[in-house]
């Protein structure tokens, strides 16, 4: 048995003693040195480059300006490719362009023998604007005098989607309704992963590689190849360890424009290693969403219609498209059922750096909104959160319409009632609410809506390979990918759990190498452990056959009489030890009558999908004159099924937590009204959060095995960066009486909200 | 990799002195933890570079044989922190200087540096201006103590002529001998960050512990270099030690300041704070001195 135990990390020991190789220690010691001119305008056409001047400085190379790219628009988006084009991601990126949408677009790059001299042809390049008119703002953007960012999309809407269910103009007509109406805004923030995102590129042949730290290997190969216009084959990626993504590697970054750097100066090895401060502007960020929600109750608390309108702020380019605002629309009518809704979600370009895939894509935003609200109404209703919650939120037993996703168990009460026990909720409720003087205590709750990987939205797959070594061990080769989180280390458990060997003898390889690896989509939608564990079980029982029948022919024993136990053949009649796998693996490779490399490789394709609930509480000291908020006691709550590995789980749940106390408290990127510049383009104007600002933070489960899973096991990866902010907020309306309904929590917004309350 | 046209290691002060005569456009570069970041972004690209940072002999606290406790201006944060000079008769500044960014930056940055890049927001500034501190420079024309008051011109500019250093700064005997200080920096975190607004009281009580002798107080943050509140320094003095002259300090401190409207902080805010900041660090410093309220 080795699914269920928190075993240490397999490449825990090389991570802490610094042997683990990330991009930038694997890249050769003559490589050239690229930077890109990024514009200093937030939209406008480039009329003119010069590059004389940095042409002449030493050590400069080759300098590529947007007059001198190939004309191929690509997607960037880390999805799935579709064979339909209707369901193929916008391809509106081109690798430098002459059409600038924000400030600190792709303009030009230099090639040099150092950064030093880089850097200092990127600043000797003059670059003559004609300047457009921009806009920040995603309503304002929808409006008819807009700026235009792209032809193709008027009104700057990249996509609206809706949903109507019964009659909500009707509803809202039954007598003695009360109605709760709020507007509730989240802000841009950035992943902050440790490793900015790097590639390095070289050519062999006409085949180029390219080097990088990404979390979806097999997608950038093909993106790479479509940015080039070269055939997807005549490009390999490969993927070392990577210091973390949270979703901004989940897009082509610089991996085409690199490997495009490389052809023109004849193949040689070329890299490109952004900044924190091109990490934050030129990169991804999460995407910035303003929801209206309107509710109408019936005095006893039960929901007779809603409405939902969110407006979120695309920036300047479609990355992951609409969907992250439709996956947070979708979240809304199945939280919390009602009969009549109108919900409208709309995904708005603006000349602000590109919004794409951020750990829970949309959920946290949605959340935020969805969970301060139904505090919101229970401060009208005069109703307890908890008791509202467990009145309408999803009953066990239902089943959504499109994914098929059902709610077998009351998961989300059983989380409620584990996270309320540990931190004494009814009791400092009711305490916190007599507080009147400057410093006053509160405490709150959210829950939160998942589900796991991306069907029935998009193709999900996996591909596994086994390879059996004389010795009784095995590789164990996945296209999913480590970044960070854990995920070799609950695959090589899967693997020894069905194999029946020890996980000591299951040897993964972390590195994906497109031209070695088999196919698979990469590390996103918190989906890894689910998908993964249908492709390793198929494999796994494979090579479980082959082993039985090579240990038939050896032994004369039926192949069904035979099992594999802690890395041993048995003989299952009586138990009988018959050899080691080992004894049997050498037998296999040397045998002079029957030799056989045994190895197992297959393919899945997943047709399923799973809800993965919990909750967050948290409690809270506010000191009004300061307009500061100190974390007393934090907690999630998750049923994420079976936990694979339950310090892992836990580990995963504490940075999800930092996280989300980040997006609650702290973090949010500015940018000029006038120019439309980042204000905040580093660690320290932009407040990630510290050990510091952080309690204790405390992880728990709920393991309802999930039933469609080939471990039990369901989505981790994001949802515990979820629950924090609403939590948060929530508590602070509990101690305060004031409700803020817009993130961060900071002490800028509480100081204006404060004032506006009479508080100070 | 650093944009540096060229790096002149100093052997002593004399030398040091030579070299930015020689080099008038270079930078003195002591812990680097300024220098080498604004380099990094371009600010400082391709600049000469005066290193000191090997001068010992600038490293170090003591006491003069008059009382004057004198810093050494390559001393780092954490140095100071730890000093037991520092710990007896300055404590407050040990406190504030160990607000300064992480531990490492405490490690490599010193307190020269914190002063002579003029900054508003040094955690080391507010505290130095509240004990009158005097800077000790060396230059072509030999050794000037100039007092803090007149150290800081405007924003990232301090009264350094071409070819001088500092090379210590000193607390008079008098100007610490029964005080007892507090600092508060007012930050969005709880390390890793840069005061939105810094605040350093210090008070010497009457023997009964009953009345405010004296008091003074400095802000980081509150106009373009970190300045004193006379204002509400007047107010106080000779007042009883009770909550009610706290509550009147406060308010006549926002007759002292002139914070800026920026990105960072609203002007509005940053008053809120000049305010609420002077009376919680007066109140610690009564507190620390004996006083009840």
């Amino acid at each position: 048995m080795s699914v269920g135990e928190s075993i240490r990390r397999v490449d825990a020991l090389d991570k802490v003693t610094g042997r683990a190789k990330y991009t930038d220690d694997l890249a050769d010691k003559c490589v050239l040195v690229a930077k890109i001119l990024h514009s200093n305008i937030a939209h406008g056409i480039v009329k003119k480059i010069d590059t004389s001047a940095a042409e002449a400085i030493e050590g400069v190379v080759k300098i590529v300006t947007c007059f001198d790219v190939p004309p191929y628009r690509f997607p960037t988006a880390g999805h799935p490719w579709s064979t339909d084009p209707h369901h193929q991601d916008v391809q509106d990126r081109v690798l430098l362009t002459q059409h600038v949408r924000f400030y600190g677009d792709d303009v030009a790059a230099v090639i040099a023998e150092n950064e030093v001299a880089a850097s200092q042809a990127v600043r000797a390049i003059q670059v003559e604007y004609e300047e457009l008119p921009f806009v920040l703002d995603a309503q304002r953007a929808m409006e008819p005098d807009a700026p235009l960012l792209h032809e193709a999309y008027p009104n700057n809407i990249l996509g609206h989607t809706n949903i109507r269910k019964g009659d909500y103009e009707a509803a809202i007509k039954e007598p003695g309704l009360i109605k709760v109406e709020g507007w509730y805004e989240t802000p841009t923030v950035q992943h902050c992963h440790i490793e900015n995102n790097i590639s390095y590129a070289y050519q062999e042949g006409q085949r180029i590689t390219v080097v990088a730290s990404t979390q979806i290997p097999h997608i950038v190969r093909r993106i790479v190849g479509q940015a080039l216009g070269i055939p997807w084959g005549d490009v390999r990626i490969i993927k070392p360890y990577i210091g973390g993504g949270f979703g901004n590697k989940q897009d082509a970054l610089y991996e085409p424009l690199c490997a495009f750097l490389c052809t023109q100066v004849g193949g040689r090895c070329v890299k490109l290693d952004v900044s924190r401060e091109e990490t934050f502007v030129s990169n991804r960020v999460r995407h910035g969403i303003r929801s209206h929600i309107i509710s109408y109750l019936r005095p006893d608390g039960s929901f007779a219609a809603r409405k939902l309108e969110c407006f979120s702020n695309q920036g300047a380019y479609a990355s992951h498209g609409h969907g992250i605002a439709a996956k947070g629309m979708g979240a809304f009518p199945q939280l919390y059922p009602c009969d009549n809704l109108e919900c409208d979600a709309y995904s708005v370009f603006t000349n602000r750096p590109v919004a794409g895939a951020m750990r829970g894509y949309g959920i946290p935003q949605a959340m935020f909104a969805n969970e301060s609200h139904i505090d919101d109404i229970c401060r009208v209703l005069q109703m307890d959160p908890i008791e509202f919650r467990r009145k309408n939120m999803m009953p066990v037993g239902y089943v959504d319409g499109f994914s098929k996703n059902e709610n077998y168990v009351d998961s989300l009460g059983q989380c409620i009632e584990k996270g309320k026990e540990y931190i004494d909720y009814d009791r400092k409720r009711e305490e916190y609410a007599k507080d009147t003087g400057p410093v006053r205590r509160g405490i709150g709750m959210a829950i939160f809506w998942y589900n796991t990987a991306v069907w029935p939205i998009s193709l999900e797959t996996s591909s596994c390979r086994m390879v059996l070594n004389q010795d009784g061990s095995i590789q164990l080769q996945m296209g999913e990918t480590e970044i960070g989180q854990g995920s070799d280390t609950a695959f090589a458990q899967m693997a020894a759990e069905t194999l029946g060997i020890p996980v000591e003898q299951v040897h993964i390889i972390s590195s994906q190498d497109t031209d070695l690896t088999p196919f698979g989509l990469g590390s996103y939608a918190s989906r890894q452990t689910y998908v993964g564990g249908f492709a390793i079980r198929q494999t796994a029982l494979l090579m479980k056959q082959r082993i039985q029948q090579y240990a038939s022919e050896m032994t004369r024993v039926a192949p069904f009489d035979i099992d594999i136990v802690d890395g041993n053949i048995l003989r299952t009649t009586d138990g009988r030890v018959l050899m080691t796998l080992g004894d049997l693996a050498t037998e296999a490779i040397y045998s002079l009558t029957h030799s056989q490399h045994i190895t197992s490789e297959s393919t899945y394709q997943i047709k399923n999908n799973a809800y993965s609930f919990g909750c967050g509480f948290a409690e809270v000291e506010v000191d009004i004159p300061l307009c500061k908020v100190r974390i007393l006691n934090i907690i999630n709550v998750h049923d994420c099924g079976r936990l694979i590995n339950p310090a892992l789980a836990e580990a995963q749940v504490h940075g999800g937590m930092s996280m989300g106390i980040g997006f609650g408290m702290s973090e949010q990127l500015l940018f000029d009204e006038k120019t439309g510049k980042t204000l905040n383009d580093n660690l320290l104007d932009y407040k990630l959060s510290t050990t510091m600002d952080h309690p204790d933070l405390v992880a728990r489960f709920v393991e309802n095995f999930e039933p469609t899973s080939a471990y039990g096991t369901k989505s981790l990866g994001e949802p515990p960066a979820v629950p924090g902010a609403p939590a948060l907020r929530n508590a602070i309306l509990h101690a305060t009486g004031v409700a803020v309904n817009t993130l961060p929590l900071n002490p800028h917004t509480l100081f204006a909200q404060f004032k506006e309350e009479g508080l100070l | 990799m650093y944009d540096i046209k060229a790096l002149y290691e100093a052997t002593s002060v004399k030398h040091a002195v030579e070299l930015l005569q020689a080099h008038p456009e270079a930078k003195v570069l002591a812990g680097g933890s300024d220098v080498l970041v604004q380099m990094r972004e371009g600010k400082l690209a391709g600049k000469e570079l005066v290193s000191i940072y090997r001068l010992d002999a600038l490293r170090g606290v003591s006491l003069d044989a008059d009382g004057t406790i004198r810093i050494g201006s390559l001393t780092s944060f954490s140095h100071i922190t730890q000093s037991p000079i520092i710990r007896q008769h300055l404590n407050v500044l040990g406190e504030a200087v160990d607000m300064v960014g992480g531990p490492q930056v405490r490690n490599i940055g010193t307190i020269g540096g914190n002063t002579c890049n003029g900054v508003t927001s040094a955690d080391s500034g507010s505290t130095l201006v509240a004990y009158d501190a005097v800077m000790q420079v060396e230059g072509p024309e030999g050794v000037r103590l100039i007092p803090i008051a007149e150290w800081y011109v405007g924003a990232g500019r301090v009264s350094l002529r071409p070819g001088e250093l500092q090379t210590a700064i000193l607390v008079p005997l008098q100007k610490y001998q029964g005080y007892k200080g507090h600092y508060i920096k007012y930050a969005m975190r709880n390390a890793m960050d840069i005061a939105t607004t810094g605040c350093s009281v210090n008070v010497k009580l009457s023997a009964d512990k009953k009345t405010i002798e004296d008091v003074r107080m400095a802000y980081g943050v509150a106009g373009p270099v970190p300045m004193r509140a006379p204002a509400a320094e007047a107010f106080a003095k000779g007042k009883p030690a009770l909550e009610e002259t706290i509550q009147g300090f406060g308010e006549a401190a926002l007759g002292d300041v002139n914070p800026r409207n920026s990105w960072r902080a609203s002007r509005e805010f940053r008053l809120h704070l000049a305010q609420e900041l002077s009376k919680r660090a007066l109140r610690e410093t009564i507190r620390l001195s004996g006083g009840v309220v």
